[in-house]
């Protein structure tokens, strides 16, 4: 079989303010002709990069030796991207190699209609009609399931839902039939539900249109899904390559072995029982019959609409409850009122009606001055470490900052005892507290945020999606450290995630929301193990597991779902 | 891939990485000093062109009796009078004007009531800018939009009729030094208070919207401490590069008055715009003398505090800004890590626990509350 990609000793090196920075280091990779192969590494492990010398798509201050040879699908040419440059690149694109993008709501354009953008493409590398292009673009429109594509080739993006976006992109990337498409991270910003339709789509791709695929991804269940061979980057190197089962089952090397290890599975061994197990401490029983520390019944958070838009119900009539040092897990997908829920409870958005009780305080046309005493025992980690830290002060002045502000301290250096206890708790450095926010990773600064929300020592803990921004390996030890500390300190904890995996791993009890709706709830087992609800179902089949032979027979079950429903 | 995760690879050789920013010394972390060192090429060529020109322009303000050979408003040297319009001799270098007064000594006493100018116009309007742009993004509502209204409605207003009715209101016109520079100062002020008013404002309102405003308000902190101590310093990083440019405006301005006959009386100080007014005529019967030397300063003063503007602008948006290219031959054993910290790489990794900080202990002295 032929190669369309054949990469040979590829180094590329960056020009940035702190000097010359080499992103990659002698990768030799080859991709055969529709074949699909997963590049998969933490972020920084030059996996991006590689792919996108395919294309030649690197910024002016990247330096790049080494030999990256494409050939056209049907074999005609072959050139060096590398020594490539202006109109010569220009051919290459698009017609020997694609690219669909991680986000598609940015990579079309709002102001064009999308059946043009697609056009665009064809028009670029032929001399066609408009009415010829018009109708490529209808076809290939319908080749990737956008219904009534005669109709909907006019219509602009914003008209899309988030997953007919990136089929949109999928179609742009088809329409000069490449003989292989760079798909870089093409579900990261897709809902499981959605990435589940998405990953189908892809997989489509080398049997119907005979291309190739180089799937970037850090998520190792779509690996599973899709691979059929991974190689697997790290610190700018492919440290191994092999076929999609030899690799998930025999991890040769150790880099590997740990990143498969630190994945999160459903069903898999609870954290909160590992805890227990290693410190020997006492398996903490929810007491049932406490007073809970959130209660919320009849919830209902609505965004009024602006310039005569109608509101928006963000949460509709939810009841729940926490209790006393239980970990209740908040799982939904993008726009179903998590978050919202999340913020209600500590203040940030208003009720707009049924009941809501935080610490005995009734949040519904509540007054700061009323609430102020309760926020001390409330802790907050937000979703991004990166934006949560103000970027001017230290680490132990943001640590420190809840203490001052509740008077328990009179300035950030008084605190500094306090702070340093906490950031060994957390497992960091007491030096880490003079460095500045960006001088730290996002699994340490994350762990800053646990410090910062845990200093007053609350009985409830909001936690927003914590690991969501964070690498597999890294969200491993956060997780860890985050059970290890409300195994210890007993607090409640409110855990949101679009993770099924993650908050399995920690929580308790699980709600599941829909639309605003609470669907479903009860103990993990309950939920994940036996789901009634039809969403939960959906939910379940649609999350791929890292594990390719399990995913093949899960795609069936996800298949008749999808049937039925 | 994105910049907020950073790979856990750094913390155990952190140590070795090139230090970075805040590890420099002070000195080095001063803006301009900072963008000096940063900039290559064509870029760097012109901030130190404008810094040059921007010193050269303080020290002559600030050392003018040193520097000018007579006082500004000196007609003769000892019992010698210079005489009107002399071309440039050994007693007067750069000639003499019309009313008979030493063109070079005029032109560097000149530099002293443009830079009152700028201070006073900047002190006047930095502040009210500042504080109104804070209050009006952090709170919103109709003060902020009547706010906004106002600003833009003052931002069509021409700042030169301003201060002609400003000159004309203090001091009927003809003016003493700190008449003709009050009149230029409050009519800049009214036209550049909106300008940091509507930059301190976006960047308000972008900073409100960040996460760590949010934690400061979950924690329960006032809007008081939020927007001293979360906000407010984080808005204020295109501050040098508007000041710079107002600099630059302010000059002009008080040039335009003493060349339109607002300006500062000769015998009060001396006026670049005053002077060129009065050697209009002499253009045309060939006396060069008198126009080019405060011409020449006008432009260079100008120009000098453009560039600075200008570069700082280009060296702030890390896409505007050009960096040295790579050599292959220079590359340094250090591996790509998004977001600013670079470390050196790992060889042989055993395992990701080894890499990410201490090892897998939980301290028994952990917070207890």
């Amino acid at each position: 079989m032929t190669n369309v990609v054949d990469i040979t000793d590829l180094r590329v090196s960056f020009a940035t303010d702190s000097g010359t920075v080499r992103a990659v280091e002698g990768v030799t990779l080859q991709v055969a002709a529709g074949e699909v192969l997963a590049i998969v590494g933490e972020s920084g492990s030059g996996k991006t990069v590689t792919a996108r010398t395919i294309l030649g798509l690197l910024p002016e201050t990247a330096l790049t030796s080494g030999a990256v040879l494409l050939t056209r699908k049907d074999g005609s040419a072959t050139h060096d991207i590398v020594t490539l440059r202006g109109n010569d690149l220009r051919d290459v694109r698009g017609r020997d190699a694609a690219m669909v993008f991680q986000e598609p709501s940015t990579a079309l354009n709002p102001v064009f209609p999308v059946g043009w953008q697609i056009a665009e493409g064809l028009k670029a590398h032929s001399r066609i009609s408009d009415k010829d292009a018009r109708a490529r673009a209808i076809e290939i429109l319908r080749l990737v399931g956008i219904p009534d594509p005669e109709h909907r080739v006019d219509h602009y993006p914003h008209q899309f839902s988030g997953g007919q976006k990136q089929r949109i992109v999928i179609a742009q990337a088809l329409v000069l039939d490449p003989g292989l498409i760079i798909a870089d991270e093409p579900t990261t910003a897709l809902d499981v539900t959605v990435q589940a339709e998405i990953l189908d789509l892809l997989r489509s791709l080398p049997r119907d249109f005979g291309s190739a695929i180089v799937l970037i991804t850090h998520n190792m269940g779509v690996v599973a899904d899709l691979a059929d061979r991974v190689a697997v980057m790290f610190n700018g190197e492919i440290v191994e390559q092999a076929e999609v089962r030899t690799l998930f089952s025999s991890p040769q090397h150790p880099y590997t072995q740990r990143l498969l290890d630190a994945v999160p599975r459903v069903g898999g061994r609870r954290l909160r029982d590992r805890v227990r197990v290693a410190d020997e401490l006492e398996p903490m029983a929810v007491d049932e019959s406490a007073t809970p520390v959130v209660e919320a019944s009849d919830l209902r958070i609505v965004y009024p609409g602006r310039l005569r838009q109608p509101a928006f119900t963000a949460v509709d009539g939810v009841n729940l409850a926490i209790r006393p040092g239980e970990v209740l897990g908040l799982v939904g997908e993008s726009g179903s009122g998590k978050t919202t829920i999340g913020r209600a409870i500590a203040g940030l958005t208003p009720v707009s009606g049924g009941s809501l009780k935080v610490h005995g305080v009734e949040m519904l046309d509540v007054k700061e001055k009323v609430f102020r005493p309760v926020r001390k025992r409330i802790g907050f980690v937000f979703q991004d470490p990166a934006t949560s830290f103000n970027p001017l002060l230290t680490i132990a002045q943001c640590v420190a900052e809840p203490m001052v502000v509740h008077g328990l301290a009179p300035n950030p250096d008084e605190a500094r005892p306090r702070v340093d206890e906490l950031m060994e708790a957390v497992q960091l450095p007491k030096a880490f507290g003079d460095r500045f926010p960006h001088e730290l990773s996002g699994g340490q600064r994350q762990r800053a945020s646990l410090a910062r929300a845990l200093i007053l020592g609350p009985e409830l803990l909001i936690a927003d999606e914590p690991t969501s921004a964070l690498d597999v390996s890294v969200q491993a030890r956060v997780l860890d450290l985050f059970a290890r500390l409300q195994a210890e300190l007993g607090f409640a904890c409110l855990f949101i995630s679009h993770d099924l995996a993650v908050v399995d791993l920690l929580a308790h009890r699980i709600a599941v929301l829909h639309r605003g709706v609470l669907v479903e709830e009860g103990t993990g087992d309950e939920v994940l193990g036996a789901p009634k609800h039809p969403y939960t179902q959906r939910l379940l089949a649609s999350l791929p597991v890292p594990d390719p032979v399990e995913q093949a027979a899960r795609r069936e079950t996800w298949r008749n779902l999808r049937a039925h429903g | 891939m994105t910049d907020t995760s950073l790979p856990e690879v750094g913390l155990a050789v952190a140590h070795a990485a090139p230090p970075t920013p805040e590890h420099t010394s002070l000195w080095k972390r001063l803006p301009v000093v900072r963008h000096v060192r940063t900039s290559v090429g064509l870029q760097r060529t012109m901030l130190v062109t404008g810094l040059v020109l921007v010193l050269v322009f303080v020290v002559t303000a600030v050392f003018a009796p040193l520097l000018a050979p007579y006082g500004y408003a000196q007609l003769s040297s000892g019992d010698v009078n210079f005489g009107s319009q002399q071309p440039p001799s050994a007693e007067n270098l750069l000639g003499t004007t019309v009313g008979g007064y030493d063109v070079l000594s005029r032109t560097i006493w000149g530099a002293r009531p443009a830079i009152l100018v700028i201070i006073v116009a900047v002190t006047l309007s930095i502040f009210a800018g500042v504080a109104l742009g804070l209050v009006s993004g952090y709170f919103g509502g109709w003060v902020d939009r009547v706010l906004v209204v106002i600003a833009d409605a003052l931002f069509a207003f021409p700042s030169l009729l301003l201060a002609i009715v400003v000159a004309i209101v203090i001091s009927g016109g003809q003016s003493s030094m700190w008449g003709g520079v009050m009149a230029a100062a409050i009519s800049l002020s009214v036209v550049m208070i909106p300008q940091y008013f509507r930059v301190v404002r976006a960047e308000v309102v972008r900073v409100k919207a960040e996460a760590f405003v949010e934690s400061a308000r979950v924690i329960g902190a006032g809007h008081l401490r939020i927007m001293g101590r979360h906000v407010l310093r984080n808005s204020t990083r295109t501050l040098p590069l508007i000041l710079t440019l107002n600099c630059s405006e302010a000059v002009l301005t008080l040039a335009g008055l003493g060349f339109l006959g607002f300006g500062i009386e000769p015998t009060a100080a001396a006026d670049w715009g005053y002077d060129l007014s009065k050697s209009l005529s002499d253009v045309t019967s060939g006396i060069w003398w008198t126009a080019v030397p405060p011409g020449v300063a006008i432009v260079l003063t100008v120009l000098g505090a453009t560039l600075v503007g200008e570069s700082l602008n280009d060296l702030a948006d890390p896409r505007l800004r050009t960096r040295r290219a790579a050599k292959a031959a220079a590359l340094s054993p250090v591996t790509a890590v998004p977001g600013g910290v670079a470390t050196d790489r790992v060889p042989g990794v055993e395992s990701i626990d080894e890499l990410e900080g201490p090892s897998d202990l939980f301290d028994e002295n952990g917070p207890r509350s």
